[in-house]
């Protein structure tokens, strides 16, 4: 699974490079997330802009993420399209997380 | 109006893949509307899913049989596989994931059956010999 790392503003921002985050590919996605994020900054915003898939594998796989980062630091989500946007408000998961439209939203977000 | 196709795969994560965004191609041939085609892939792969890591676990993988029917007023999607059959030949009630606790102790899994009843209009479930025969039924058009 392809994940590419950029900071901005004091966050580490993560693309997913990738069209979906299933079953398939759940379990590499929170390893790669593990690696990429080891020692990163307090912030973390996971760019999903390019997913047009997830199922609760992939929804799984991205609590996962924000657990392994622990109390001090924290993982808002940004670009859901359609369909993420939709598992994560039919699961109530858009309570737990920060979802931000776009990336430039969520990385605005952290100046104030 | 009645559209009628059939398909069959492996029951493997990523034949599962394959399989879906097959069916998914098919039901956008036949004018399912964008909206429900939404609804219908969320629903479809988890329930493959739960066939693949489920029904199939810790047994040779058979496969996974999908037959769609779409009429004027109803989409069915018809699921079958023979490996275990659910829990007490029953549908799982598929309560919504409890996110009321610390972060910690927030579920990463147990989201499909929940997933699966809010986005149909009503499931079947029967258990005939070996087999296992999951029905998916979906609102066309949109109400």
């Amino acid at each position: 699974m392809s994940l590419t790392s950029t900071r901005a503003d004091g966050a580490q921002i993560v693309t997913v490079n990738a069209e979906r985050i299933d079953a398939a590919m759940a379990i590499q996605f929170k390893e790669d997330m593990r690696a990429e994020t080891e020692d990163g900054s307090e912030r973390v915003i996971l760019d999903l802009s390019l997913v047009q898939f997830i199922d609760s594998s992939g929804l799984g796989a991205i609590v996962a993420a924000m657990k392994q980062l622990g109390r001090d630091r924290r993982l808002d989500l940004a670009g859901p399209t359609p369909m993420v946007e939709k598992v994560f408000r039919l699961t109530r998961m858009d309570t737990i997380f920060n979802l931000y439209s776009t990336l430039n939203e969520a990385v605005t977000a952290n100046k104030t | 109006m009645a559209e009628i196709f059939a398909c069959s795969f492996t029951a493997t994560e990523l034949d599962a893949r394959s399989g879906i965004a097959a069916v998914m191609e098919r039901l956008r041939e036949i004018d399912l509307p964008d909206e429900r085609a939404e609804d219908v892939q969320i629903a479809l792969a988890e329930a493959v899913n739960n066939v693949v890591e489920h029904a199939y676990a810790g047994t040779a993988k058979g496969d996974v049989r999908i037959k769609c029917n779409l009429d004027s007023q109803e989409l069915q999607i018809q699921i079958c596989d023979v490996g275990f059959p659910l829990t007490d030949c029953a549908l799982p009630p598929g309560e919504p994931a409890d996110l009321s606790g610390p972060i910690e102790t927030l579920p990463e899994g147990g989201f499909g059956w929940f997933l699966i009843r809010e986005l149909t209009s009503r499931l079947h479930y029967e258990r005939l010999g070996r087999n296992n025969r999951l029905s998916l039924y979906f609102q066309v058009p949109l109400s």
